[in-house]
């Protein structure tokens, strides 16, 4: 059970949009963190490199930052079998830059254009990964 | 300044992702679980991104050109074609079997989950396969090299 945090979680998503509205007017940039992380993957393309380095490197210190400024603890449940963490790893890599967007990419920046494509890719993947969860969870009883 | 802006674009999106509970791939099978443990907070985080994001992009556009780049950088593909969707149903499948996409696992890397070290290592390496696969069909489209 997790509980249902509307306000947080609304708030949260006003900060990823935030987020999405400053890359966009600073530098003319979609918010895809797949677009972004797999540019850096060699061979990377020098120009232009640093800004994505930086996002990255945002993103990586900002549970650090989370738990300085509010004195919390991040809490996570994460799956401990390995292979499984490996094998959706490995699916969730592959699907997003062979997709050309993730849930920030498509599911935020591209809904948020009206893009037809990204609302596609983005029903397609919620829908997947809806029976996904339905058979590991309701079939295989996992 | 680029860089600049984008760490801190970068520090804002993860504190969203914290602040939504979307670090935590518990909260996000169980918004894929309708038939279990429903939690539909994901909904209203996907509903607030896209608000401000929706409205946000039209007020950056008003103006000719981003404050620190020379122009904006919008994706110009329309078509829904066989590599959106089959890339699509692959993410889908990892991110129900994980409960993390991107964003989350970058994010909570400096969390030290064993699940979230490994499910970043094999990130990488799907995303730098699809890539290969994306140019080797690229190439074929291309017709032979001369």
């Amino acid at each position: 059970m997790t509980d249902f945090t509307p306000f947080a979680s609304l708030i949260g998503g006003a900060l990823i949009g935030c987020a999405a509205v400053l890359l966009m007017a600073a530098n003319g940039r979609i918010a895809g963190i797949s677009g972004i992380v797999s540019a850096l993957l060699p061979p990377a393309a020098r120009e232009d490199c640093l800004p994505k380095v930086t996002f990255v490197a945002g993103l990586i210190i900002s549970p650090i930052l989370y738990q300085l400024a509010t004195g919390e603890t991040v809490v996570q449940t994460v799956s401990s079998n390995l292979v499984l963490m490996g094998a959706a790893g490995l699916l969730v890599g592959f699907g997003s830059v062979f997709g050309s967007g993730c849930t920030s990419g498509h599911g935020v920046c591209g809904v948020a254009r009206l893009s037809w494509r990204s609302l596609a890719a983005t029903l397609a993947f919620m829908a997947v990964a809806v029976v996904t969860v339905y058979v590991v969870r309701h079939v295989t009883g996992g | 300044m680029r860089a600049v802006a984008s760490l801190l674009s970068g520090i804002i999106f993860g504190i969203g992702l914290i602040v939504s509970g979307m670090s935590n791939p518990a909260k996000v099978l169980n918004f894929l679980d309708f038939a279990g443990t429903w939690d539909p907070s994901l909904a209203f985080v996907m509903g607030g991104a896209v608000v401000v994001t929706f409205i946000g992009y039209r007020l950056a556009q008003t103006r000719a050109r981003p404050a620190f780049a020379e122009r904006f950088y919008m994706p110009s593909a329309r078509d829904i074609d066989g590599p959106l969707l089959a890339g699509a149903a692959s993410f889908g499948l990892g991110w129900g079997l994980g409960g993390y996409c991107p964003g989350p696992a970058v994010t909570a890397l400096a969390l030290h989950a064993d699940g979230t070290l490994v499910f970043v290592s094999c990130m990488l390496i799907g995303m730098w396969g699809a890539r290969a696969a994306k140019d080797r069909l690229g190439e074929l489209a291309a017709g032979p090299a001369a």
